[in-house]
């Protein structure tokens, strides 16, 4: 398969106007991605999975991801005038990264029998407006997994026939995934609790009637 | 076990042929040899469920072969499996069309308290926060030999169980409920999370 | 007789409680007198937050879960979860570690193909004895991991760079023998079901699926290969020593009921070839890479996405590490879930009769499905 530089290129080549970055992934398992921007990145999709050298037919697996607000310490040097003198210092700068939610396609072809191409998309932000382009017009698989991922994190998905929540509920109103979700408080019987879910059982072992059995639990949590 | 029999009386009219019982020992013998469990199963523990009713561990031993899948001929239900918030109203649902004598076996951790996936959104921390349940079994999953255990703990439990007087079985007191309400989907949790007239979570002191 | 009565459509409620759904899948299903013309499936009834318990749990901590997944193959699970954090990490798997897990997951295949053949004959009608003969086989399989893991089915097994305990020679023995029987199951049920005419007359030219249609849906496994496209990761991307058996991999033609149906009797057998093939080939040696950190395990940061051949498709998991102890993602792309897609284009036009039979072949498993 041809290096994810050349494939960058070939996209930008074929479709006017498409931004593509390489996001780089150092570890050892090697395998960077391509950052397609959201108006573009249906037609980049739709030449990978055309184009007669990749043929990438089979979209694997469409994952969400939820990144929150970051800050990134960082060292830059910048040029201070020091006593009357021009000095290159290093400083401590924050960089705040606002959060957004991601979608993370990894496309093979089952015809070269190569891939994954891992494609990503990034929303603006993390409002209930966030939203993506679909790709289920070009790859059924993805139907469910988009839903999954409008159901759990809350990305509206604009093409897809038929987005509806799939795990929880329609009732059900917030994204569970997402990193910032809080659990409704059902944890008041512990047998063995610890850490994190003693301090949320400790606050309702006090609000407990008395002793066992002598008066009936009245209020539930 | 029967009332009003002696049992010397009994061993030694059986000894001349004659054998004597009681209307509830007959009604017992004859409930406890023939419980119909419900053909439902939820998630890992159905599948020893299978393998209990299946070849080697054969549950038809028994008499409790007869999986219904309708709960309306059913007398036992095997709550195997994960019961999650999506799942609860259908297990509240299907335990209100059992007809009454019923029974349930909470089967696994997490038909008991939610299990390994207690600190799951999704998932509800123990079925007896809705219905109430006769045999729990831990595990995860139960052995089929830890099923049958229960089965035949539970058999021992419909043997003891009273037609008449003050003690009798609470199926036959008018006032006892035997449908429980159905909990709602709510915005963010079951609509209530628990009912308070079935789930009374033990008190534990601690420091 | 040309004109149609034309009536109103019975809507259909089936499950999540229901003898033949294999768990707790409901399908909404729109039926024109027999006949489905619209089904809609319903998921979520068996959610456990599998990711997000991932997500907080430590690495290792996850790997009892991932048994829980498809519950019938926890050692394909945990092979599939261990190798993407081997590749996340970097780790080295020794050699009989290796053919460890190429047995291992070999013995689940065949189980998990035993017991699918009981099921769908079950859902076909045929009520209670395939099944009866399928787990005598399965419960043997499970006492071999019974008596290696410890447990029947939840089995905990494989570790990063390693697996948990060493086969002995006993085991190994005992394995063979099994394996070296399974045929004579296999003979037995070909011939008791596979050639009945009711059998062949509910099965073929059911559910068909076209090879352009499977790979666009993302099908995978043996229902992949029913439709005729050779893609199997085995030897696609030959992962664990799988380069070193030779195998067949076993396609249809048709891509109906019937060639799903007996790409598992085929498969079967090709596992039975890999399992006498790794008996032969194992030697003494250390199992675990004790380069590798059980406690405090925090690979470096970055991502990987890694997948095998299970026994019901491409089980593949994506991990995002930051470094920490935890995953800050953790997904798992599920085969059961994303094989059902097109459910609904396999059922249109069939009975309701037949929607359990297609449903039965497809091999599902809620607790992958849902998660």
């Amino acid at each position: 398969m041809e290096s994810l530089e050349q494939i960058k290129s070939r996209i930008e080549a074929a479709i006017a106007g498409a931004s593509v970055t390489i996001v780089p992934n150092p570890g050892p398992a090697n395998q960077p991605s391509l950052l397609i921007d959201n108006e573009h990145a249906f037609a980049a999709v739709q030449f990978l999975r055309d184009d007669a050298e990749l043929r990438l037919d089979y979209c694997s697996s469409v994952t969400g991801v939820d990144w929150l607000d970051r800050t990134v310490k960082k060292t830059v040097k910048v040029k201070e005038i020091v006593d009357g003198v021009e000095k290159e210092i290093d400083r401590a700068e924050e960089e705040k990264i606002p959060g957004y939610l991601e979608a993370v396609y990894h496309l093979y072809s089952t015809v070269r029998k190569h891939g994954p191409v891992i494609v990503r998309m990034r929303t603006t932000d993390r409002l209930d407006g966030a939203h993506l382009p679909s790709m289920t017009p070009l790859y059924r698989s993805a139907e469910f997994q988009e839903r999954e991922i409008y159901d759990l994190y809350g990305v509206t998905f604009e093409g897809h026939p038929d987005l509806r929540r799939i795990l929880m509920w329609d009732e059900f109103e917030d994204h569970p995934m997402r990193k910032d979700y809080v659990q409704p408080d059902d944890f008041e019987y512990e047998p063995t609790p610890h850490d994190e879910v003693l301090e949320r059982a400790k606050e309702h072992y006090s609000e407990r009637p008395t002793i066992d059995g002598a008066e009936p639990v009245s209020t539930q949590p | 076990m029967s009332e009003g029999v002696d049992e010397g009386l009994r061993s030694e009219l059986q000894k001349q042929g004659v054998w004597v019982t009681s209307m509830q020992e007959l009604y017992n013998w004859g409930r406890k040899n023939s419980i119909w469990p419900l053909q439902f199963g939820l998630a890992c523990c159905a599948i020893e469920m299978i393998a209990t009713a299946a070849s080697r561990y054969d549950l038809a031993r028994f008499g409790g072969e007869v999986f219904r899948p309708s709960p309306r001929q059913a007398d036992l239900m095997i709550v195997a499996g994960t019961v999650t918030k999506k799942m609860a109203p259908q297990v509240v649902r299907l335990y209100n069309q059992m007809p009454d004598p019923k029974y349930v076996i909470a089967m696994g951790a997490c038909a008991i308290s939610g299990g390994p996936f207690k600190q799951g959104y999704n998932v509800l921390k123990g079925i007896d926060r809705y219905i109430p349940v006769d045999v729990y079994i831990p595990g995860c999953p139960p052995r089929p030999e830890a099923l049958l255990h229960a089965f035949m703990e539970l058999q021992r439990k419909i043997d003891e169980q009273k037609l008449t007087g003050a003690g009798k079985a609470e199926f036959l007191k008018p006032q006892q409920p035997s449908e429980f309400p159905v909990p709602a989907f709510g915005a963010h949790d079951l609509q209530p999370p628990s009912n308070p007239d079935v789930f009374r979570p033990p008190h534990l002191e601690r420091a | 007789m040309s004109a149609r009565l034309e009536g109103e459509l019975l809507e259909v409620s089936m499950g999540p409680q229901h003898p033949s759904t294999h768990g707790v899948f409901r399908m909404n299903v729109a039926l024109d007198g027999e006949i489905v013309v619209k089904l809609k499936p319903v998921f979520g009834y068996l959610h456990r937050n599998h990711e997000q318990i991932g997500e907080r749990t430590s690495y290792l901590g996850t790997m009892p879960y991932t048994d829980r997944l498809d519950y019938f193959n926890s050692m394909s699970n945990n092979w599939g979860y261990a190798l993407a954090v081997e590749k996340l990490a970097g780790v080295e798997v020794p050699e009989r570690a290796q053919y460890l897990r190429v047995i291992l997951a070999e013995l689940s295949r065949l189980q998990n193909h035993a017991s699918l053949l009981g099921f769908l004959l079950s859902d076909m009608g045929a009520w209670g004895t395939p099944l009866m003969y399928a787990f005598r086989e399965r419960e043997k399989v499970l006492d071999l991991f019974e008596s290696l893991a410890g447990s029947r089915m939840m089995c905990d097994y494989m570790r990063f760079g390693g697996c948990r305990v060493d086969a002995d020679a006993a085991w190994m023995e005992r394995a063979k023998k099994i394996v070296y029987d399974f045929p004579r199951f296999l003979d037995e049920f070909e011939e008791l079901i596979l050639e009945n005419e009711i059998v062949i007359a509910r099965t073929q030219h059911v559910g068909r699926v076209s090879a352009e249609l499977a790979i666009s849906a993302g099908i995978t496994g043996p229902m992949l290969r029913a439709s005729g496209v050779n893609y199997d990761l085995r030897k696609v991307d030959g992962y664990g020593f799988y380069p070193r058996f030779k195998f067949r991999i076993p396609l249809g033609e048709h891509g109906d009921t019937y060639d799903r149906l007996m790409m598992r009797v085929l498969e079967m057998r090709e596992s039975i070839d890999i399992l006498k093939q790794a008996f032969e080939a194992i030697t003494p040696g250390p199992i675990t890479n004790p380069k590798v950190k059980v406690r405090g395990f925090r690979p470096p940061a970055g991502e990987c996405y890694g997948r095998i051949e299970g026994p019901k498709g491409e089980l593949g998991f994506y991990l995002i590490s930051d470094g920490t102890g935890t995953p800050y993602r953790y997904h798992v792309r599920a085969p059961s879930f994303i094989n059902l897609t097109i459910l609904e284009d396999m059922c249109l036009g069939h009975t309701v009769a037949d929607v359990m039979v297609i449903l039965g072949s497809i091999d599902i498993v809620m607790g992958e499905v849902d998660r």
